[in-house]
């Protein structure tokens, strides 16, 4: 066991699978407690009193909340098989299309696919949620991972589009990501899906199909699920 | 001591005006600051400072100068005596090619340029800065947990405590403007543990030197005093910030910070651009 390292998690969460596909890629083992949100651990509240929230890493006694700043203390604190590129505007790069990832790409595509919107603003947001896609595509390039060669930070920052994109885009029924339109995107989630490591880390598409048919249904109520 | 017996010799020597503002700076402070603190706090900043500006190529800033964000990464540039050429945007007269050229996802200030790579997101260049000019003071912890921990008290200043400061100013009448302040209250009192628990003792969250999370709350130092004058409120006190309130003077008074800083006039001024007409007559006499 890694120096007493411990998880608090909630598993279906893509800020927890950050914190876990970490850990796993660079080989280091820990202890994992899931959570019930709706029944927090007094421990969770202790480690994390300002936010309540999942992931927190414990690590020699000392708490660590928000997935992304685990991720670059573990790469800090365990130097093997780096994530962070080296050159300081290459990480600039990687933290910044990270924030980009999280705070204008996820939520503008869940808008978009669950329809998050008034029926005249739809096609709004869809544009808007391909002009974001299309931003990061372009950032990906023709890049086996956008670590390059191997998965990097950014990947794991973009784990969302890998695990949680594919069932929700099948619950809505239709495919805003697609072949097609973003080859790069596509050909990079294949790869990431072949990786073991990744695959292992996700979670399985069941549950999350039912989380995002409930979803859609809970907004549209005539959409019946298939 | 009076500040004219201190003032007037040095006028009449060969000394240069800039010489002479850094000795008025410091027998100004040393009324205002605890001696202990200012020798203790500033004796090596200044010496570093002196030996100042080194550049690594080309530097730039697309920034506003009432922008609390620009100004995070202007002092993090002064002090690592980086230098740079301040360009300041002129949102009267629309975003500049330039701007969107740089940020073409956010369009925002500030923006560095540092040769042809443009670098947006203030608390992202302020780390950049870091990285790349490492004979300065370190603005990061060098302990991996320490500096994990800054990170996670800047982003806490940018997700909680900077939307209640634009709540408040922007507020559609007094029942939301209250409950912005009231938020912001708790949010500075979390800060003010983190203070506590961060320095050490020490001045600065960096300790003996300015850090991040300096850096990312000092920002703001201005504006919370704008939002006081304006609204007639304690957001810092005795009772619930002593510790904050103490910094606040000794960031104020920093060499990096104090050259660059605007005045409260000045940002009171501008901010009565974004305050809704009501607010801005009591405010308006409020500074009169």
């Amino acid at each position: 066991m890694g120096e007493g390292l411990k998880v608090y998690g909630f598993s279906i969460s893509p800020f927890t699978r950050k914190v876990l596909m970490t850990l796993n890629l660079k080989g280091i083992k820990y202890d994992y407690v899931e959570e019930d949100l709706n029944n927090k651990s007094s421990d969770l509240v202790r480690y994390n009193p300002v936010h309540k929230a999942t992931p927190v890493l414990l690590h020699k006694g000392n708490p660590l909340p928000e997935s992304l700043i685990i991720v670059e203390y573990i790469d800090e604190t365990w130097t093997d098989k780096p994530l962070m590129p080296v050159d300081p505007y290459d990480r600039a790069m990687a933290r910044f299309w990270a924030n980009f990832i999280d705070t204008k790409l996820v939520p503008s595509i869940k808008v978009a696919v669950l329809k998050e919107c008034e029926e005249h603003e739809h096609e709004k947001k869809i544009e808007e949620a391909n002009q974001w896609v299309k931003t990061i595509e372009d950032v990906l390039g023709n890049k086996k991972f956008f670590g390059g060669e191997k998965i990097g930070y950014l990947d794991i920052a973009a784990i969302w589009l890998v695990g949680w994109v594919p069932p929700m885009q099948e619950a809505a029924g239709w495919q805003l990501i697609n072949k097609e339109k973003y080859p790069n995107l596509s050909a990079w989630t294949e790869e990431m899906l072949s990786h073991v490591t990744v695959k292992e880390n996700l979670p399985h598409r069941d549950p999350l199909y039912a989380y995002y048919v409930w979803r859609l249904s809970g907004f549209k109520p005539e959409l019946t699920p298939k | 001591m009076s500040i004219l017996s201190f003032v007037v010799p040095t006028i009449f020597t060969q000394q240069n005006a800039q010489s002479v503002a850094r000795s008025t700076c410091r027998s100004l402070v040393n009324l205002f600051v605890p001696p202990y603190k200012y020798s203790a706090v500033f004796s090596h900043q200044r010496a570093f400072h002196d030996q100042c500006k080194m550049g690594k190529g080309d530097v730039k800033l697309l920034g506003l100068w009432a922008s609390p964000f620009a100004l995070r990464v202007r002092f993090a540039l002064e002090l690592k005596c980086v230098d740079y050429e301040n360009l300041e945007e002129n949102f009267g007269a629309g975003k500049s090619e330039l701007l969107l050229i740089s940020n073409p996802v956010y369009k925002k200030v500030p923006v560095l340029l540092h040769g042809d790579k443009p670098i947006s997101e203030s608390l992202i260049i302020v780390q950049y800065i870091d990285e790349v000019w490492t004979d300065g003071p370190s603005i990061l912890p060098l302990d991996p947990y320490d500096r994990a921990i800054a990170r996670f008290w800047a982003a806490y200043v940018d997700d909680k405590a900077y939307p209640y400061m634009r709540a408040i100013i922007t507020a559609d009448g007094e029942e939301a403007r209250a409950e912005a302040i009231a938020k912001l209250k708790e949010c500075l009192m979390v800060l003010e543990d983190a203070f506590v628990k961060s320095s050490k003792g020490k001045p600065f969250f960096g300790g003996d030197e300015i850090g991040y999370v300096d850096i990312a709350l000092g920002a703001s130092m201005e504006w919370s005093k704008v939002i006081e004058k304006a609204f007639d409120v304690k957001l810092f006190d005795e009772e619930t910030t002593p510790n904050l309130l103490a910094w606040i003077d000794v960031f104020l008074a920093h060499p990096a910070i104090k050259d660059v800083m605007p005045t409260t006039d000045k940002v009171f001024e501008y901010a009565m651009n974004f305050i809704s007409p009501p607010s801005k007559k009591a405010a308006a006499t409020a500074a009169n």
